[in-house]
């Protein structure tokens, strides 16, 4: 490392944001759906917010018959139509000189070399100096081939001063076995810093909050344990059904989709003990350390609950069920509807389930993290007074509208003594005077800084496998198809008696 | 508030009440901004000020100063109406100038911070000052006053921390690109020089910036453009150039790297205040670029 010491940067001078280095972002896939919603606009918003290095260039590749000027003008419309902030013409023109785009399929050796002699062109026209980032929207049945020709032709040469990265999104693997073969893959060619894994549904802002929440406070931690805390709720539900992705989701399904990732990081940043430090490394550890001692109890016939979402009326509109979609056969056990009970085994959460569900086409579109808490061990009052209330919770709000709610009870205002629930709230989006950026413009920037991750690395995603795995192959040695629930409903009775089992009922998120 | 949303569904209608209560002001407020002015520039500080209190969920307070007249205190107060928090406008007659701090303490949102801003001229000593006194942050803007070099000057004497001037905000964007290009080149400054247009104060403060971040002296020249024109570092490997060639676009230039157009635009107040009311701690940076002034203007 050199010791050169900017002479205008001061840790004190807060103003200044950190601009990355002239880069090129390389997005192999880049037609996607996720590339025009999010990817895309997530980079315009960069630059319009003076993030994005002057000499950046943002190079497609995919298979479409296009020159330079037509992938700009997809560009352009993705960001006119989704970008968060206002669009100015200024900055458009500055992204514009760097945009370019290099038709050609995986396995065409002369696509990679137009797309090497692409970025050349671009380390030197843009002064991007042999920094690349190369973002893979792509299925992960794909992953070998790109690396193979990337390395082929010597895309990911390391010269003194430059940087090669990879983004990689979930899901990572569809079992322990395989997320092993995906790492070997990538790992060939990308050292483990090098490798950012992004699951979009949990942005570094939100594990951030979460951080912040929990530990730079006084008065949660006391509560934080299995003295006070009864069960833990974790929910992430979708509105939408599988929409056109048959051919990704069937025979995936939402466990293998949403719980390995999404939900188990959420357990895990509720759960760990307090890291000693917010570097990447410390956190990672602590995260790991709950993720080994967590586990799906055994009898997987009353913990596990699953289902699949039948036709019914969502939100005011009919929709199909899941076997009536397009690529899905009549006889698919695939699951849409996936909730579990995991127990961490250590001192803080012996005996307090942790219960995670997951599903699509849900009433509402919502994801949180909720702590309910155990019942006032004396009440000093007749039962009638507190007829109406429940227990304490405090609730995550993850999305949408992020944010915290604690529920407690209150006195009903009158002569009667009476007792009811009431909820104090904040959000996010209303009590600061900035937006959130959002998941994808943290992760871009984080890529091109280099910045180490929050997301996962290997050893983590192989832990959340193993608790998986397990439930994921008695799922599959059951002879019946997955329980029907009706779409726009909280999913099917299995869930709901998985929960009364042990004594309690789902919240209604 | 009334929303209509025809042919819709229930995530569009849950997304529009989501969005709703942000503008309506259920959730917290967490500043007070008080503004101060006089009455002749009343308008256009109002319409600031419902800006201001559009884009943040704060109490925005209007304090106007009409100084014929027995004391009289005049309020009116706007709540909804897109705005996320409330707006008060208060007139304050004659003599109750001297005690406008009595009139806002009361008005004040609890333990949040208050911030104050004077976007014309301001009193000599801010945190002297019956409503400076008040807030634990004091924005000004030189570029309100008659002679902005003058006031520039004036706040850079009376410095305390706390207070911050909105020249400065407009020179983050500058400053980012000359900090990334030596954050590129890492090469050794050895002169540097700012091309304004003649009289400018923002590019007094910034060359007083450059000069006590790189210990060397900063040439200034005249040019043809409105506010800063062009900054040039000297290094050893080369110029470091930042040009504005329009409104809007620069030309980038790092040594041994090729010639770049940035957008580099200036940015409407909205945009200065959101940036000021991020942070709520002194800026010491600000206050060592101030320091540098005051020394350069007395011409030591």
């Amino acid at each position: 490392m050199n010791s050169y010491v900017n002479p205008l940067r001061d840790p004190q001078d807060r103003r200044l944001p950190r601009i990355a280095g002239p880069c090129v972002l390389v997005i192999f896939g880049v037609t996607g759906d996720l590339s025009r919603k999010k990817l895309m606009p997530a980079v315009y918003d960069l630059a319009n917010r003076g993030m994005l290095p002057p000499g950046f260039g943002l190079v497609g590749f995919a298979r479409r018959d296009w020159a330079d000027q037509d992938f700009a003008q997809v560009v352009h419309d993705a960001v006119k139509e989704n970008a968060r902030t206002p669009f100015r013409e200024e900055v458009w023109e500055q992204l514009l000189e760097g945009i370019r785009f290099v038709p050609g399929t995986f396995d065409d050796d002369q696509s990679f070399e137009r797309l090497r002699d692409t970025i050349r062109d671009l380390d030197t026209a843009r002064g991007t100096g042999g920094n690349h980032a190369f973002y893979l929207s792509i299925p992960p049945s794909s992953f070998e081939q790109v690396m193979t020709q990337l390395r082929r032709h010597g895309m990911t040469e390391r010269h003194e001063g430059n940087w090669n990265r990879v983004v990689i999104e979930k899901p990572f693997g569809h079992d322990l076995e395989s997320a092993r073969e995906l790492d070997d893959v990538v790992s060939v060619l990308f050292q483990p810093h090098e490798v950012f894994r992004i699951d979009h549904y949990l942005g570094k802002e939100t594990v951030q909050n979460m951080l912040a929440l929990r530990f730079a406070n006084q008065m949660f931690e006391p509560i934080w344990n299995n003295h006070y805390v009864s069960h833990v709720e974790i929910t992430m539900a979708e509105d939408i059904g599988i929409g056109g992705r048959a051919g990704y989701f069937d025979g995936i399904g939402i466990a293998r989709d949403v719980i390995q990732n999404h939900l188990l990081q959420l357990l895990a940043l509720t759960a760990m003990e307090e890291p000693t430090s917010f570097e990447a490394g410390q956190l990672r550890a602590e995260k790991k350390k709950v993720l080994a001692a967590a586990r799906v109890p055994d009898r997987y016939d009353l913990h596990t609950a699953r289902g699949q979402y039948a036709a019914g009326w969502q939100g005011g509109r009919p929709v199909i069920g899941y076997l009536e979609e397009d690529g899905v056969s009549p006889g698919s056990t695939t699951e849409t509807y996936a909730a579990m009970r995991v127990d961490i085994d250590n001192r803080r959460w012996a005996g307090v389930p942790f219960y995670l569900r997951s599903a699509k086409r849900m009433p509402r579109r919502v994801t949180e993290v909720a702590l309910s808490f155990k019942r006032a061990p004396h009440l000093p009052f007749t039962a009638t007074d507190t007829e109406e209330l429940g227990t304490n919770a405090l609730v995550m709000r993850i999305q949408p509208d992020e944010g915290v709610t604690l529920r407690f009870g209150a006195k009903v205002p009158g002569t009667q003594m009476e007792i009811r629930e009431v909820s104090m709230d904040f959000g996010y989006g209303g009590s600061f005077t900035e937006s959130s950026p959002e998941a994808y413009e943290r992760l871009i920037l984080d890529v091109l800084l280099g910045d180490p991750p929050l997301f996962p690395q290997q050893e983590e995603v192989e832990l959340s496998w193993k608790i998986l795995d397990p439930v994921i192959e008695y799922w599959a040695s059951l002879k019946q198809q997955p329980e029907q629930y009706a779409s726009g409903t909280w999913g099917p009775a299995s869930g709901r008696e998985m929960l009364a089992r042990d004594g309690f009922s789902w919240r209604r998120p | 508030m009334i929303i209509e949303l025809t042919d819709t569904s229930s995530r569009d209608v849950a997304a529009a009440l989501i969005n709703a209560k942000r503008t309506a002001g259920a959730s917290g407020m967490v500043l007070t901004l008080l503004i101060v002015t006089e009455d002749d520039h009343f308008e256009e500080v109002l319409s600031a000020a419902k800006a201001s209190a559009t884009a943040h969920p704060s109490r925005v307070i209007v304090v106007t100063y009409i100084d014929e007249g027995p004391s009289q205190l005049d309020a009116s107060i706007e709540i909804g109406e897109g705005m996320p928090g409330d707006l008060v406008v208060l007139r304050l007659h004659g003599e109750l100038r001297h005690h406008a701090d009595s009139i806002c303490l009361p008005l004040l949102l609890p333990d949040s911070p208050t911030i104050a801003w004077w976007p014309n001229d301001a009193p000599d000593h801010l945190a002297e000052d019956p409503i400076g006194g008040l807030a634990d942050r004091r924005i000004t803007d030189a570029a309100g006053c008659h002679n902005p070099q003058d006031a520039l000057l004036r706040r850079a004497r009376n410095h305390s921390p706390g207070d911050t001037d909105l020249t400065w905000t407009r020179l983050t964007r500058w400053r980012a690109l000359l900090a990334a290009a030596l954050d590129q080149s890492h090469a050794e400054v050895t002169g540097a020089l700012v091309v304004s247009a003649p009289d400018n104060a923002p590019a007094t403060l910034l060359a007083a910036w450059l000069s006590d971040r790189l210990a060397i002296p900063v040439e200034r020249f005249d040019g043809e453009h409105p506010g800063v024109n062009e900054v040039r570092l000297t290094t050893t490997e080369g110029d470091v150039t930042v040009r504005r060639v329009a409104e809007g676009t620069a030309i980038y230039q790092v040594p041994h790297q090729p010639q770049r157009t940035v957008a580099l635009r200036r940015r409407p107040l909205t945009d200065l205040l959101t940036e000021e009311l991020q942070r709520m701690d002194a800026d010491d940076i600000f206050e060592a670029a101030t320091r540098r002034l005051v020394a350069d203007a007395e011409g030591r």
